[in-house]
């Protein structure tokens, strides 16, 4: 199969502009990185369909069309694409309501586990509650 | 007829996700629609793996395209086994989240839950039967969705990065799956997994072990393989029990599953994979460690599924029958254990208001011991304790470590034997601290249930570790099932000529 070196740069360009944008601290930056991803591997499926051709219509011979099935499947990973984008949008806008703040945070429970004591000592406010029954 | 058989655990719960939409205004309505729905999907699962087991693999060409043209849906024993457990789960864990009323969203009623809790299911069963690369995909992306909305539904502050994590890592293995099957496509023109498996055999080995590698990735963050767990504790928690349960239950083994189907079928590893080995010893060793350190128990148990990941690698990664068997009937062992120990934690943390082990006011033993024996059996299976299903997983599992002739085999079954250890280490510490002990006042107006254990949920709970008993006592026909399973799996061209062979 020849292959397309327009296509291969493009496809070079929005996985490396993709992931590095996945990489960041800020949640506007990782989904601008998962919409550049998910643009690279629709067309990824398109470059893996092979050369370009006539629209797949009956009556065409099939040396002269292009192949149909990634077309169909690229199709299909727009939709959830598409979909799972918009989910994650009205989830940072909520996250952005709820917290005034786009950065991604460690994680919080991880990080009060190093913070606890070594031995299984009980948190002053346990402590202060278990006085009180006495 | 057998044909319909297949067709109606994906499109059944599809069609009663439509119509729960519809009738979401009338009382009751949603309720009598997804349980009649998903009972129906159990029965038909009962059915389907007599039928499979009796005649053989059922195939269903849908638009009655010859393959490897069109979608196909294939039953074998494996998928029928992981079918019928997975059916008796997601019924179990709807009734118990009635009885929650987490379908109710607090006070007002919700439309959204039973329609997604449907669409979850027919991904998951979807998942299980598909014969093709593409149409996992789809099956992946309608759990994941589905999930996506379960675990962001009623967010709080405090909860919303949690979900943000897992709905982007979703999402960057979705992106990564699609460009696996974009590659698997310009090597070989197809996404039929029997016709693959054909035509990958004549593309250059290193092609392959790429691919091979780049398709373990990508289920290694489905399925949490340790290091692409990360996810896993952070956000499973914060749902609410049912929910947490089914995806604890359900999801990571779809992923297992997948790569039992693909790495099989597809890849056609013949020896020992080594680095699925190593990747199955740290995931045990790691997740394990990693529960010992945790004080919130739903975070703990989700490390405990993260380790006990490792052992249905460990039976795969031999390639061989034994282990194989090993993994399906550990598959099947920890669907059910897993989501059970999650329901059970959750009726104690709906009693106690804690989820801290810090927290726990203790005594639960005395106060409520029916919920005390069934997290003891839980616990117990789960570490591995004979007489229970846990034990006649790990046994098989270890034997055919053992029979391995490889040292990573019996260093693989060292390490399960220390992980289960490890396992009962960190469940005992939950039954000291929050069962065991005269018990002290929780902090006030802690308990959420009026009081009484509400006798559905409890039934819930006692059917899925229940399952673990009887996995036990029929311990004789389910291993000889789950071996024809192992033997039809590894018989790669049994599984090509039911597939694409015989009558359109």
């Amino acid at each position: 199969m020849p292959i397309n070196l327009t296509l291969v740069v493009a496809l070079a360009v929005l996985y490396g502009a993709g992931f590095y944008l996945l990489m960041q601290r800020s949640l506007m930056r990782v989904l601008l990185g998962i919409v550049l991803v998910g643009h690279g591997a629709n067309l990824f499926l398109q470059a893996a369909g092979g050369p370009a051709g006539e629209p797949a219509k009956a009556g065409k011979g099939l040396d002269a069309v292009s192949d149909p099935l990634p077309q169909a499947m690229a199709l299909t990973a727009i939709v959830i694409t598409f979909a799972v984008t918009a989910l994650l949008l009205a989830l940072a806008y909520r996250s952005s309501v709820l917290l005034n703040d786009d950065e991604v945070q460690d994680d919080v429970e991880d990080r009060r586990l190093r913070q606890a004591p070594e031995s299984e000592d009980e948190p002053a406010s346990v402590i202060s509650l278990r006085e009180g029954d006495q | 007829m057998t044909g319909l058989l297949v067709a109606i655990p994906p499109l059944l719960p599809l069609l009663a996700a439509g119509l729960a939409l519809l009738v979401s205004r009338i009382r009751h309505a949603q309720r009598v629609i997804s349980g009649v729905a998903l009972g129906a999907v159990l029965v038909d699962a009962a059915v389907l793996l007599a039928v499979v087991d009796s005649q053989g693999a059922v195939v269903l060409r849908l638009g009655g395209y010859q393959p490897p043209a069109g979608i196909t849906l294939v039953a074998d024993r494996l998928s029928a086994l992981m079918l019928l457990v997975s059916a008796v789960v997601t019924l179990v864990v709807m009734l118990y989240a009635l009885g929650q009323r987490v379908t109710d969203h607090g006070r007002t009623a919700t439309t959204s839950f039973h329609p997604v809790y449907l669409v979850l299911s027919a991904g998951v069963m979807l998942a299980y039967l598909t014969g093709d690369l593409f149409t996992l995909f789809v099956a992946f992306e309608l759990m994941l969705t589905a999930s996506y909305v379960l675990i962001t539904r009623d967010v709080t502050a405090d909860r919303v990065r949690a979900a943000m994590t897992y709905v982007i890592t979703g999402l960057t293995s979705t992106l990564l799956l699609i460009t696996l099957i974009a590659l698997v496509y310009a090597a070989t023109g197809t996404v039929n997994l029997a016709d693959l498996g054909e035509k990958l055999a004549g593309v250059d080995p290193e092609l392959r072990g790429a691919l091979s590698l780049l398709f373990l990735t990508v289920i290694g963050i489905k399925a949490a393989i340790v290091p692409l767990h990360f996810w896993l504790p952070d956000s499973y928690p914060i749902a609410p029990a049912p929910i947490t349960a089914v995806f604890a239950g359900l999801l990571t083994k779809v992923g297992v599953y997948a790569l039992i189907r693909v790495q099989t079928a597809v890849f056609a590893h013949q020896d020992v994979w080594h680095v699925l080995l190593v990747a199955a010893l740290i995931t045990m060793l790691l997740g394990a460690l990693g529960a010992v350190a945790q004080d919130d128990v739903n975070r703990m148990l989700s490390f405990l599924l993260v380790s006990h990941i490792g052992f249905m690698l460990f039976g795969l990664g031999l390639f061989s029958k034994a282990g194989l068997t090993g993994t399906i009937l550990y598959a099947l062992h920890h669907i059910t254990v897993q989501a059970g120990l999650f329901l059970v934690l959750g009726l104690v943390a709906r009693h106690t208001g804690a989820t801290s082990l810090r927290r726990m006011p203790g005594g639960m033993a005395r106060q409520r011991p029916w919920l005390a024996v069934l997290f003891a059996i839980g616990a117990v299976n789960l570490a591995g304790l004979p007489p229970l299903s846990g034990f006649l997983a790990k046994v098989t599992l270890l034997r055919g470590g053992a029979a391995s002739d490889t040292e990573m085999g019996v260093v693989l079954a060292g390490a399960a034997v220390v992980t289960s250890f490890v396992t009962l280490y960190a469940l005992a510490r939950v039954w000291v601290i929050a069962f065991w002990g005269t018990g002290r006042e929780g902090p006030p107006d802690a308990d959420r249930s009026g009081g009484e254990l509400s006798p559905v949920m409890t039934t819930a709970c006692a059917v899925l570790i229940g399952a673990g008993v009887a996995m036990a006592a029929f311990a004789a026909p389910l291993s000889a099932v789950a071996d024809r399973a192992a033997t039809h799996v590894l018989d790669v061209t049994s599984y090509r000529s039911a597939v694409l062979g015989g009558e359109p």
